[in-house]
């Protein structure tokens, strides 16, 4: 690693005028951060460590019946805070492994935005709000492609509200190494539609499928989604899998999605 | 370099530590406790698992500065005040849940982890916990094994099921 | 009763309290005062032309004391590789020197091109970043049949092109394989790929050089499985340093699978620097690193005929395999494919016609060498393989097909050289159908179906060869070493022993079952013997632990020493007695006159050794310490046979092992326990590497299995319970213990176990396909249903 100062402010303030340090960074769970600093592919000048700010941790419910979790708040306690949206639970409770997931944070993951990182998927397919110190961004506006967010320099994601679906199921193929989603895809149906959010396939980073979701709007069954797929063309191909693997994925996970959504 | 304290295995430890010092570094470096080993730079062998404040995590993968004032437990701090094996580590022993024993101090707290949270976990429950603590040795058959066993289950039954 | 103590006893193991308890030593435990660190400069293109490497700037940097590159090793010697192939025309092969640094050119991503040496770590990385260099990339040589076109790029340009080897075994064979395959009423043809492994021992590479000014000695702390082979490698080829100037200490070591029986580059660099500089020199291998330096396993492109008459007995078998050595030969790369794979290409079976080629080839790659099993994995696979497509062409059941070309009578001469002396391995076939439960398999298969999900079965037979001997025979093979084993059994004065062995365990737990043996020969407790390993200045001399040899081998020459000791012991103990020696026997630690009931307890007669006050010195010295050096007569065989169901997701091709079972004849048994976890974690390595495993090069030489994040390491949930059994037992007929070795026949018996469950599952939904390359990923399994 390059030497970098650390700094651990108590407070979101504090945490922002830290982060106004040419090539400051924010530190989450660092669950991905530290891995990458140690080979080299950063060179902060100073860390903001996050963990002290205490306002930005925890779970709690607004006036819209939204979930709203702290930026800060550990993957652990996503698992075990929000038992009434149990596809987003599950979901929480299979990134990396019990190590990983007292460390690291929602907003480290979706600040980060791996293509194959497991919440971008929740928070798009839920239609969420990732609320920030200075601004509310809506999923769909937020991400902007692999490892690319709306977010400013500087900016800390200090919520993320979800609305919850009447039914959801997040259906993860992980890739065999790294564990993290070779496809996963997450469905969630709500009153007015159904979205439908894919990780882990594409070179653009998670997307919405519509088509499924028309599909599925009508009818809210696998065999809505029987027929269709995914063009091959733009998605990922690697070690672990061709593009054409990864769209023939996207279509399996989304109808094991709907055949577990509850 | 700056000051850094915390309670290591029940004892108040202090060192010096840079920004990019991790509490891995600092526990074997700096406090000279070598039973915490570093098997990859990827967190994910798990062969630093710690407890940090009562939860497992990768010592590597979390800065010593981080760990200010939390209470941390390494393997050196896992047997009985007498210096007897508690029941996790002796179960280990008894079902030859070890060959180099490398990975082993990080697939004791990681067990003991599990079993703090859930006190009779099934096989299946017990492959998925450890999922971040790869063996090379054992093939995971006398690791699985211990760990039923230090639950008080039938580990010999289970596994011939 | 299963017994409490000595040979056969499941005795815990010792060695785990200071595992469990996080006071092992490894050798990234030890820290000297005034170490320094070393941060090596490792290239990031896979061929270059070295134009110029300027170090000055990082000279300057903080922390730094002197920056190493290949000029400063311009008169020190290469690494040695410890085996000379000859090919098929009766020449040598084609050995490159093989630099500590690189000179002139790189040849592979990972190798050094430059170390930097500061008082920190980290200080010296950042004085790293500040080399400045100028490569000239060159094409780079990947594939190992493009690398032998005749227009490919030369890995290295003062050899004749890039094939080490050309191997024909036996030679003498050729026309009858040829002419039997010609006459065969069935030809079974497979071509596939070994894929290349990392072995991945838990604990990455280290080493501390060390020097004493005021007595010229050096000593390398190291991660190696035999601190012998080092000393001799190292201080004899490289470095110039004479035995007694060179102590080589290998502590707690973390796993190893081969990788670290091979002399390394950093070795020698840490001792070299330590001299140069006057202080300790310290370099740990980070995972990434590990990826890029530490030897590679297997990688082998074969194809295998087999050839049955009508009655579907065997007649020939003709494998043509290339071999790839990687950029530059490793310690005992060119043993690996040959005499460690083409002598067990007969396998369990009766074949009287076999031609083995090997085609060893230089790439722009790690160097490749033995990873558990080494070669055997590799003649097993094709043979497994091939046997059960000729059984599904045939239409024959495959284990039937099996048991009609078994070897029934001992000893059996092999086609390939070889002589197996004992084993049954229809015993081994019987008692594998018992424990995998063979006959349910239908009604599971039922079962898989009503969810979905295909399940196939595959079973094998193999057999090992381990402990490799005798010195005579493989130093005629081209070994550069012998392979014999050393120990030496100090009884001190009290009665409790010390025994100094040559083996060096790194899992195995020797501290545990070697002195069950002394227990089991002298009666006393297994709490009165300990184990000294590890450290050359402590031991007489040893080749280590690998092949599966450390009991068979090293275990032998310790039986011989304690037979010394216990003749010396009787003499003492007849005189003490007043009878004659003849008449003397011990029984459970003591030593009676036959007939009477006169004795003496063995603490007596030891005490006798070390206060000689009455005690025969006109006959015999005082002391009582023996050593013995063991080269075997042959190697030993273990065998056996192992079966998998798999179930496969007909969507996701996703593969799933449902159940394993193995049953093994090791000859006689130590340790049960030991056994069994053995057997263990050769069967997960399998697993490994049939459907996980795959060390991957894109085709400018970039590794792009360079991690944990792509290369996928077996863990908990990849992985059942599995069965094991090892209660057929046909005793080594040539080593005193009857033992055969244990460590490597699960990696050698499963990958073509679970490949051939794989194949049937896809048969049993349709899918006819042939063969699919390891590993079997999900991705692969799917577009093997898709054709």
């Amino acid at each position: 690693m390059y030497a970098f100062e650390f700094e651990k402010p108590t407070s979101l303030s504090e945490a922002v005028t830290a982060l106004q340090t040419e090539e400051a960074l924010p530190l989450g769970g660092g669950q991905t951060l530290i891995p990458s600093l140690k080979q080299r592919l950063a060179a902060p000048s100073k860390l903001v460590s996050l963990r002290g700010v205490d306002e930005i941790r925890g779970i709690c419910r607004d006036d819209a019946g939204r979930i709203c979790i702290g930026g800060g708040t550990t993957h652990a306690e996503v698992a075990a805070g929000v038992p009434e949206y149990p596809a987003l639970a599950a979901l929480a409770a299979n990134i990396g492994d019990p190590a990983v997931r007292n460390r690291g944070t929602i907003g480290g993951s979706l600040a980060n935005n791996d293509p194959s990182a497991c919440y971008p998927a929740a928070a798009l397919a839920s239609g969420a709000t990732i609320v920030t110190n200075t601004r509310e961004i809506a999923a769909d506006d937020y991400f902007e492609g692999m490892f690319m967010t709306a977010l400013e320099e500087g900016e800390i994601i200090t919520e993320v509200r979800f609305p919850v679906p009447e039914v959801a199921h997040y259906e993860k193929f992980e890739q065999p190494a790294s564990r993290f989603a070779l496809v996963g895809v997450f469905v969630a149906k709500f009153a007015d539609g159904v979205r439908v959010a894919v990780t882990g396939a594409s070179e653009e980073g998670v997307f919405r499928w519509s088509e499924a979701e028309a599909a599925l709007a009508s009818n809210f069954s696998p065999d809505a989604v029987q027929g269709l797929s995914v063009p091959a063309e733009g998605m990922i191909g690697d070690l672990h899998g061709s593009p054409e693997y990864r769209a023939h994925l996207v279509g399996v996970m989304t109808r094991r999605a709907v055949a577990a959504a509850r | 370099m700056t000051k850094v304290s915390m309670t290591v295995n029940g004892e108040a430890a202090e060192g010096e530590a840079e920004g990019r010092t991790l509490l891995v570094e600092f526990l074997r470096e700096e406090l000279g406790l070598t039973g915490t080993h570093v098997g990859c730079d990827t967190s994910q062998c798990g062969a630093c698992v710690v407890h940090v404040d009562g939860k497992a995590v990768k010592a590597c993968t979390i800065f010593a500065l981080e760990a200010e004032g939390a209470e941390v437990r390494t393997i050196e701090g896992m047997a009985n005040p007498d210096g007897s094996l508690t029941v996790v580590q002796q179960a280990f022993q008894d079902h030859h849940g070890l060959q180099c024993g490398f990975c082993t101090p990080g697939m004791v707290m990681s067990a003991a982890a599990l079993l703090e949270e859930n006190p009779r976990p099934s096989e299946a429950e017990i492959r998925d916990y450890l999922e971040g603590n790869i063996c090379r040795c054992t093939g995971y058959h006398n690791i699985v094994k211990a760990v039923l066993a230090a639950s008080g289950q039938d580990a010999d039954r289970i596994a011939a099921e | 009763m299963p017994k409490d103590h000595g040979i056969g006893a499941a005795s815990k193991r010792r060695e785990d309290v200071r595992f469990l308890t996080g006071t092992g030593n490894y050798t990234d435990d030890i820290n000297l005062p005034r170490q320094l660190y070393v941060h090596f400069l490792r290239s990031d293109i896979a061929h270059g032309e070295i134009r110029h490497i300027d170090t000055s700037d990082a000279e300057g940097m903080p922390g730094v004391k002197r920056v190493f590159t290949g000029k400063d090793f311009e008169g020190v010697g290469g690494l040695p590789c410890g085996w000379q192939v000859t090919d098929k025309h009766g020449q040598p092969m084609q050995e490159p020197a093989h630099p500590v640094i690189a000179q002139g050119k790189v040849r592979h991503v990972g190798e050094i091109l430059a170390a930097v040496v500061a008082d920190s770590r980290e200080r010296a990385r950042d004085a790293a970043e500040a080399i400045e260099f100028d490569i000239a990339e060159l094409p780079a040589v990947v594939d190992m049949k493009a690398a032998l076109a005749d227009d490919a790029p030369k890995v290295h340009d003062d050899l004749d092109g890039n094939l080490c080897y050309d191997w024909g075994f036996v030679e003498e064979n050729r026309a009858k394989v040829d002419a039997a395959i010609r006459e065969a009423a069935h030809v079974t043809t497979l071509e596939l790929v070994n894929n290349r492994l990392v072995a991945n021992p838990m604990e990455p590479r280290v080493a501390v050089g060390d020097y004493s000014r005021a007595d010229d000695q050096s000593t390398l702390y190291t991660t190696s499985q035999n601190p012998h082979v080092i000393r001799l490698l190292m201080g004899a080829f490289v470095l110039g340093i004479p035995e007694h100037k060179l102590r080589v200490v290998a502590p707690d070591v973390g796993g190893g699978f081969g990788s670290k029986i091979f002399h390394y580059a950093e070795e020698a660099f840490c001792t070299f620097a330590a001299r140069q500089l006057g202080r300790p020199v310290k370099w740990t291998s980070t995972r990434s690193e590990a990826f890029m330096s530490d030897a590679h396993g297997r990688d082998h492109v074969t194809k295998i005929e087999l050839a049955l008459d009508a009655e579907n007995n065997f007649t020939a078998i003709r494998t043509e395999t290339h071999a790839n050595m990687g950029a530059y030969l490793s310690t005992f790369a060119p043993s690996v494919p040959t005499w460690l794979h083409g002598t067990l290409m007969a396998g369990n079976y009766r074949t009287p016609n076999i031609y083995v080629n090997v085609k060893a080839v230089f790439t722009n790659t790690v160097p490749v060498d033995a990873y558990r099993g080494a070669g055997r994995p590799e003649a097993t696979f094709q043979l497994e393989r091939v046997i059960d497509k000729a059984a599904r062409e045939l239409g024959v059941d495959p284990i039937a097909l099996r048991r009609q070309n078994f070897v029934t009578e001992f000893p059996y001469a092999t086609p390939v050289a070889v002589e197996y002396d004992t084993g049954d391995y229809n015993a081994t076939m019987d008692k594998l159908e018992e424990i995998a439960d063979i006959e349910g398999f239908e009604a599971r298969r039922r079962e898989s179906e009503a969810k979905g999900k295909l399940r196939g079965l595959g079973v094998n037979a193999y057999i090992e060869a381990c402990g490799i001997a005798p010195s005579n025979l493989v130093g005629q093979l081209g070994a550069r070493a012998g392979l014999y084993d050393a120990a030496t059994v100090r009884v001190n004065a009290t009665g409790s022993i010390s025994v100094m062995v040559g083996a060096h365990s790194h899992g195995q737990g020797h501290e545990t079952s070697f002195p069950q043996v002394i227990s089991e020969m002298l009666g006393i407790g297994e709490d009165q013997v300990e184990i000294v390993h590890g450290d050359t200045s402590k031991i007489p001399f040893g080749m280590g632990t690998y092949g599966s040899r450390s009991l068979a081998v090293c275990g032998s020459a310790m039986v011989r020493a304690t037979e010394k000791v216990v003749a010396k012991a009787k003499k003492i103990a007849a005189h003490l007695l007043e009878a004659a020696e003849a008449d003397i026997e011990l029984r459970d630690g003591k030593f009676t006159v036959a007939g009477t009931d006169k004795e003496v307890a063995w603490g007596d007669v030891t005490l006798a050794a070390y206060v000689p006050h009455n005690y025969p010195l006109e006959d015999i010295e005082p002391g009582l310490e023996e050593t013995a050096f063991y080269d075997p007569a042959n190697f030993t065989y273990p065998a056996g046979a192992y079966a998998c169901e798999v179930e496969v997701d007909p969507e996701t091709g996703k593969v799933t092992i449902e159940r394993f079972a193995a049953a093994d004849d090791f000859g006689n048994v130590i340790n049960p326990m030991i056994v069994d976890g053995q057997v263990h974690g050769g069967i997960a390595q399998g697993i490994g590497q049939a459907l996980l495993e795959n060390c991957a090069y894109d085709e400018t030489g970039q590794l792009v299995s360079a991690s944990y994040m792509d290369y996928a390491m077996p863990r908990a949930d990849d992985v059942p319970f599995y069965a094991v059994d090892h209660s057929c037992q046909t005793p080594c007929t040539h080593n005193p213990l009857g033992v055969k070795g244990c460590g490597e026949a699960g990696a050698i018996g499963s990958p073509p176990t679970i490949v051939n469950a794989v194949i049937d599952a896809l048969h049993s939904g349709g899918h006819k396909v042939g063969h699919i390359d390891m590993p079997l990923t999900p991705a692969r399994v799917w577009a093997a249903m898709q054709d």
